[in-house]
């Protein structure tokens, strides 16, 4: 019993670090893809090649003064940025991050919990994220603010919605809401990438508009509304943004790559006859590459395309995605039922 | 409370309410004063109203915007200008004609040579006097090059403000090889102040030229490249196609002049409709479009970049040899080297210097050239002393951001930065 406890704390530590060291880097990564791309060299000054830049901005960022607007609702500007990090740090709970890995004798799941409603958890949580961003957008008392609230939360609750339902093709398929259940499900060839690729699709794009990315960073839109939701945040509480921003850019990789890319399945790689030991670390090691792609995936998107407007992201959400993932449903149940 | 209440009946039961809401004070209020229309105008009376600027990032520079919103829709803008005003055409009053050249470079920074060009180009006049053939193939050079380096700075800042970040980065990589080529002509890459009354302050070297041609020839394919980024992409065609629309009429009631105009189907320009320096000797189109929103717009400049090169390699063949100032003592600033070596210049150089250029009495010019931004006119008076009388400078700017309102109807707050960058608006220049 206490074995267990102490198992699964040691998993969360490890879990939040990584994830933590890794929202630095995503931030690193971002500022030098995006130099990369526009001919500029980014940070490269704060350790070798700039690799603490991120950690010398958070230093930073933690002595600045913490500025709130006198008109404010103090209680909910402070409690808004705290709701987007821990539902940004809360999701990866379910992710599987490999299969199991036998340590003094002991099977340990590389997973936190494997919870059986996983994906439900998932998208609650996504749901949660958004008070952060509207009650942020409203307490601040800034018109910019307000709109950039009102604007996330008719965004996010327009792309759940095509979000939630290209997942059901997947149910569907695998007969299960667990998410190791969806990894274990996809071995081999049978990535649900390959079975489901208008889900995908629809998967990819919805990610994007529920973590506020390019091109549907309309919540913050420099250019109209100077930063939107975090506009009158300052100090740590802006970090706290901008560590959801990045930590929710990643989670959302993550669960891309669990539910479409296989998660931590390395196809055949039980035919290559190697000791368990090194299956379990190539496993984990297939996922963190697949993630920190489609991290590199998210930044390339931002740098290349211009941003939607208020009503062309609406038409997107509930006049094409709603109904393509419909029908992605019906030809998936269609086709279950009769191979069946 | 019922509708069918008198006035004085609302007045009371309102009055003796324990709590009312805002509006029903509102119309208590109207009800009382009996002016009952003074606040019901527009919709609803629920609109939000919006500043924007002058401290914004979509702005370029100082532009403030009051915006009136029902929701996202902009229902009502003002333009708000004058928080870069700095006197100008106050100041020329005070200063020889001479020592005016470097704030014109002030005007519209981003092509502070063609306003160099410009405002001498009117003093000439002013004085009766004409620049060499040299003198005058190099200004026109320095227009062009002026276009271009306006256009890449418009091109990348409107990009970014539909959302589209890297492009401002190529287009300013390009604009940056002409600024270097602007270093080794005028001896600085910004602030130029490269003309003088009846010529110009340095020759063009054959470094210039060999560095322009090399220039020429990489540009198409830098300028495609950026192109390719944003025209293929079908959000940025969304976000421009019928925006910020204005009609034929309205762009000429407005005085609308430049790409903004052309946009609108008028083909107008005044190096072919009244052509200066030496652009009746050159062949080149003007490109013009009808729909004029902010795609046509942006089409526009885009294609008189590719005009532009196409001047500037006629230019370069056609640049002939010869002296770069005016021989006339009385009003062009001798070379230095015969101002320290012989009594008579030196004399012409401390009289013009000190004293400024002197027209004839009561003489008046007006000079326009066809700047990036539109129409961009000095017009000087003189009272025959060494300062202008009047100066006035019409600068497209100012006239373009006229049309803001009309062009934002129907528009959403997205709207508003894609139309002021694709007017491309300096500040400088609008508020003088």
């Amino acid at each position: 019993m206490w074995i267990e406890l102490l198992i699964s704390v040691i998993k969360i530590a490890t879990v939040l670090t990584v994830l933590l060291v890794s929202v630095a880097y995503a931030v690193y990564a971002e500022r030098r893809v995006s130099a990369f791309m526009q001919n500029r060299y980014g940070p490269n000054r704060v350790g070798y090649q700039g690799l603490l830049q991120s950690f010398a901005d958070v230093i930073k960022l933690v002595f600045k003064e913490d500025i709130v607007p006198v008109k404010a609702n103090k209680p909910i500007h402070t409690l808004a940025p705290m709701i987007s990090i821990f539902v940004a740090l809360t999701t990866i709970a379910v992710v599987p991050f490999g299969h199991t890995i036998e340590l003094f004798g002991r099977i340990i799941s590389l997973q936190i919990t494997d919870v059986n409603v996983g994906i439900l958890y998932i998208l609650a949580l996504t749901s949660l994220g958004v008070y952060g961003i509207t009650l942020s957008g409203w307490s601040s008392n800034s018109k910019y603010s307000l709109f950039g609230g009102i604007r996330s939360s008719a965004q996010m609750i327009s792309y759940e919605l095509s979000m939630g339902l290209s997942v059901v093709g997947i149910i569907l398929i695998t007969g299960s809401l667990s998410l190791q259940d969806i990894v274990l499900h996809q071995n081999g060839w049978k990535w649900n990438l390959v079975l489901q690729p208008l889900g995908f699709i629809i998967f990819l794009v919805a990610s994007f508009a529920e973590t506020n990315r390019s091109p549907f960073d309309l919540p913050e839109a420099e250019p109209e509304l100077v930063g939107g939701y975090h506009t009158e945040y300052s100090s740590m509480k802006f970090a706290l943004f901008f560590l959801a921003e990045y930590a929710n850019m990643i989670v959302a990789s993550t669960v891309i790559a669990t539910l479409y890319l296989g998660g931590w399945q390395f196809p055949y790689l039980q035919s290559f006859g190697l000791p368990p030991m090194a299956v379990s670390i190539l496993q984990v090691l297939t996922f963190c590459a697949k993630v920190a792609f489609l991290v590199f995936f998210f930044i390339w998107v931002r740098w290349s395309l211009p941003r939607f407007r208020y009503d062309q992201l609406m038409n997107l959400g509930w006049k094409v995605m709603l109904p393509l993932s419909i029908l992605n449903i019906i030809v998936t149940a269609i086709l279950v039922s009769v191979l069946k | 409370m019922s509708l069918d209440l008198t006035k004085e009946e609302y007045i009371q039961e309102t009055k003796d309410a324990s709590h009312i809401s805002m509006s029903q004070e509102k119309i208590l209020r109207a009800l009382e004063s009996d002016d009952v229309r003074g606040h019901f105008e527009g919709t609803l009376d629920n609109q939000l109203i919006l500043n924007m600027g002058p401290q914004h990032p979509a702005t370029h520079g100082v532009l403030q915007l009051v915006v009136s919103l029902d929701g996202e829709s902009v229902v009502g803008t003002i333009p708000v200008l004058g928080y870069l005003h700095r006197g100008y055409e106050k100041l020329a009053e005070n200063m020889t004609f001479h020592e005016f050249i470097p704030h014109t470079d002030r005007l519209d920074y981003l092509s502070p040579l063609a306003n160099n060009v410009g405002y001498v180009l009117a003093i000439e006049k002013l004085l009766k006097i004409e620049a060499t053939e040299r003198a005058q193939w190099i200004r026109t050079m320095c227009c062009e090059m002026a276009r271009l380096a306006s256009h890449l700075v418009w091109m990348g800042s409107m990009a970014m403000d539909v959302g589209a970040l890297t492009v401002f980065l190529w287009t300013f990589t390009e604009r940056e090889k002409i600024l270097d080529i602007l270093d080794i002509l005028t001896g600085v890459r910004f602030t130029t102040s490269y003309t003088r009354i009846g010529g110009l302050a340095l020759d063009m070297s054959d470094e210039c030229k060999a560095r322009l041609v090399a220039f020429l020839d990489q540009f198409i394919p830098k300028l495609e490249n950026a192109r390719n980024l944003i025209e293929r992409n079908k959000i940025f065609i969304n976000r421009c196609e019928g925006v910020g629309y204005i009609s034929k009429e309205d762009a000429i009631s407005l005085g609308l002049t430049g790409p903004n105009l052309r946009a609108a189907g008028v083909g107008n320009d005044l190096r072919i409709d009244d052509p200066y320096l030496k652009y009746r000797e050159l062949d080149f189109n003007v490109p013009t479009a009808t729909e004029s929103d902010v795609l046509a717009r942006y089409y526009v400049r885009v294609r008189e970049m590719y005009e532009t090169v196409k001047i500037l390699r006629q230019c370069l063949q056609k640049l002939p040899e010869g002296p770069i100032n005016t021989p006339d003592a009385k009003q062009v600033l001798p070379d230095k080297g015969e101002v320290y070596s012989k009594m008579e210049e030196l004399i012409h150089d401390f009289m013009i210097v000190n004293f400024g250029n002197t027209p004839e009495k009561g003489v008046e010019a007006y000079q326009a050239i066809e700047a990036a931004k539109g129409e961009l006119g000095f017009y000087a008076i003189s009272d025959g002393k060494g300062y202008p009388f009047r100066l006035k400078i019409r600068s497209p700017s100012f006239t373009n951001l006229g049309a803001l309102p009309t062009m934002m109807k129907g528009a959403m707050i997205s709207d508003i930065v894609a139309i002021i960058g694709s007017i491309d608006p300096v500040m400088g220049e609008a508020d003088k």
